[in-house]
């Protein structure tokens, strides 16, 4: 669907520097919305949590949510930020029917929380520094859906249709500065930024930060500069990034297009692009309005917000472990490399193999079952390892049953199906699905009979002292067992039998 | 920690304020009104007149006095975070000049390519 030109990746960063800025803009998980007591959860039906604040609705009066506040300054905290002595509200002013009002209520020269940083790990472990710049209060548009064009864009749409109850839901704005020196490293560093604020964000229970329900969105600005120069370029800006491999994706793409462009002499055109999931492409979007188009002011209809010192004293004591620190320790406590614990990291499985080793299961034999064996069920049907229908407590309780030698890893895989089917706990499953080690003498020592007499060969061999041999005679009981049986125990009875 | 701001009018604090013709088109188009040019030539002179009067304002405050945005020397007016009864889809849309699947429904969207 695009017709852009690209310069390979290699050949651009021959040229250019490449120099990144990214806004995330993260949806607060407050009871209510920013300025009126209209609830703000996610997937009412449509208009359903509206009032006349929110409509916009003349003589309607905002007020501030004192826990979006809250929850903006100890995102502002936890990024190392200063928090203002003082603020205010603006209103950025624009046409468009997402907002009823005509004007969203946002913060322009006074943010909340400015100045601070955030330290990033990328894959092999070094640790890169992005700063920020501001984070700052607004609220969400209304959802518009348009009718009668092609696949709801916009462009050839007849009509557009507009529900309003995400209109007014507590965003905070997070912008970086220029982020520069990455060269090639420039996509993983801003996949890496935005992954580990979105941990952060998870950490500090502010949003239920799920990218893929919008509630962090990712704008990437990118410029390129001739290389070795570090002056900034023209930037474009990529709206709604929606997931981290997208962040990567769409930073190298415009890397891209940038290079062939200016090396074909020509010049970037200030606007925003949109990202196309599905295709891995950016395409024009309009040009930026310039600020002053905006005409910010402040906004007469909300007091200055001042907090306290008292206040944000308070506040840093509810700061979390900050997720890296928290990896740096739990590593060290359960004695994992350091590929372990990346891919551990990697498949979304910290928390879950935290929560096993809770439950009380060895920090090895947690990470196993679910690095190995759940992982790659959840691969294999497309899910995300959560969702499988199996809980670390169902993980600790499988362990147990095998260190109990009740269980095998082979029945263990068994008992991990009947969780996925839904048959019920691990326990249940086990008697349901009749897997429980045999260890019974009687049972298994007619099955080791059976094994002597089909292999006399073998039989002899152990009566001749060559005890090795047992292994095959233990392989055929477990076959008649169907994998059943106390291997331990069947070794035990076969060499008191030949010997 | 920001400086706060509005400490000069970008005006200055007298003589004539003129809003040109052309402003006037740049601000009907972002407001997406359509103003015939016998309209600007109207409006334009129309608007200076109101920008004069409000920077009079300019010429009573001296320096000492500080910008505000505000009547009352109030800050931190915030609200519980619970929820309050608002309006009914039903009471909403009934404002509405059309409406479609519990949505309002606006015109056309033009000069947007999302």
């Amino acid at each position: 669907m695009s017709t852009d030109t690209l310069l390979s990746f290699e050949e651009s960063l021959e040229k250019f520097d490449p120099a990144m800025g990214l806004e995330v803009h993260v949806e607060l998980n407050t009871n209510t919305k920013m300025f009126c007591g209209c609830p703000a959860v996610f997937g009412g039906e449509p208009n359903s949590q509206v009032c006349p604040t929110c409509l916009g609705l003349p003589g309607a009066m905002p007020v501030v949510n004192a826990k979006a506040v809250e929850s903006a300054m100890r995102i502002g905290l936890a990024l190392n930020c200063e928090i203002a002595e003082w603020c205010r509200f603006a209103r950025k002013n624009y046409f468009y029917p997402d907002m009823p009002k005509n004007f969203q209520t946002s913060q322009y020269d006074e943010p909340i929380a400015f100045e601070g940083y955030l330290d990033v790990e990328l894959e092999g472990g070094e640790i890169v520094r992005v700063e920020i710049e501001r984070a700052h209060m607004e609220e969400d548009t209304g959802k518009s859906l348009h009718v009668g064009g092609a696949t709801g864009r916009i462009h050839g749409a007849d009509h557009s249709l507009v529900d309003y109850n995400r209109a007014g839901i507590p965003l905070i704005e997070i912008v970086t500065k220029p982020i520069m020196g990455s060269r090639e490293k420039a996509p993983e560093v801003a996949k890496a930024y935005v992954a580990q604020l979105r941990e952060l964000i998870v950490a500090l229970g502010v949003s239920d930060a799920r990218m893929d329900q919008g509630s962090i969105r990712a704008d990437v600005n990118l410029s390129l500069a001739p290389v070795g120069t570090g002056s900034l370029g023209t930037r474009t800006e990529t709206k709604n990034v929606n997931s981290l491999r997208s962040v990567e994706r769409a930073v190298r793409y415009e890397m891209q297009r940038h290079a062939a462009i200016l090396d074909g002499g020509g010049s970037i055109l200030q606007e925003t692009r949109h990202w196309h999931e599905d295709t891995g492409v950016t395409t024009s979007g309009r040009p930026k309005s310039d600020a002053d188009d905006y005409r910010y002011f402040p906004e007469p209809d909300l007091v200055p917000v001042a907090p306290s010192r008292e206040w944000v004293e308070e506040l840093k004591g509810t700061l979390p472990e900050l997720p890296r620190e928290k990896r740096g320790r739990l590593q060290k406590e359960w004695g994992f490399s350091d590929l372990e614990m990346r891919d551990t990291v990697g498949a979304g499985a910290l928390g879950l193999v935290e929560e096993t080793i809770a439950a009380g299961a060895s920090p090895q034999s947690a990470r196993k079952w679910w690095l190995s064996e759940l992982a790659r069920r959840a691969n294999d049907s497309g899910q995300e390892i959560a969702d499988l229908g199996v809980t670390p407590a169902d993980v600790a309780a499988v362990q147990a049953l095998v260190d109990a030698g009740s269980l095998n890893d082979k029945l263990a895989r068994q008992v991990f199906d009947g969780l996925i089917a839904g048959e019920g706990t691990p326990a249940e499953i086990v008697a349901a699905r009749g897997l429980a080690i045999v260890s019974d003498d009687g049972a298994l020592g007619a099955a080791v009979d059976k094994a002597i007499e089909a292999n006399p060969d073998v039989a002899d061999k152990i009566r001749d002292g060559k005890v090795a041999a047992a292994g095959a005679l233990i392989g055929a009981v477990m076959k008649e067992m169907r994998g059943q049986a106390d291997a331990g125990r069947v070794r035990e009875l076969i060499i008191e039998k030949l010997t | 920690m920001p400086e706060i701001p509005g400490s000069s009018s970008p005006r200055g604090t007298s003589g004539r304020i003129e809003i040109s013709r052309d402003e006037v088109a740049h601000l009907a188009d972002l407001a997406r009104i359509d103003l015939s040019d016998a309209e600007l030539e109207h409006l334009a002179p129309q608007l200076s007149v109101i920008l004069e009067s409000v920077a009079s304002i300019a010429e009573v405050a001296a320096d000492e006095i500080p910008p505000t945005s505000h009547a009352l020397p109030l800050t931190n007016v915030f609200r519980d975070d619970v929820v309050t009864p608002g309006l009914t889809a039903e009471q909403a849309l009934a404002m509405a000049p059309a409406s479609e699947g519990q949505r309002f429904s606006v015109p056309r969207i033009l000069g947007e390519e999302a």
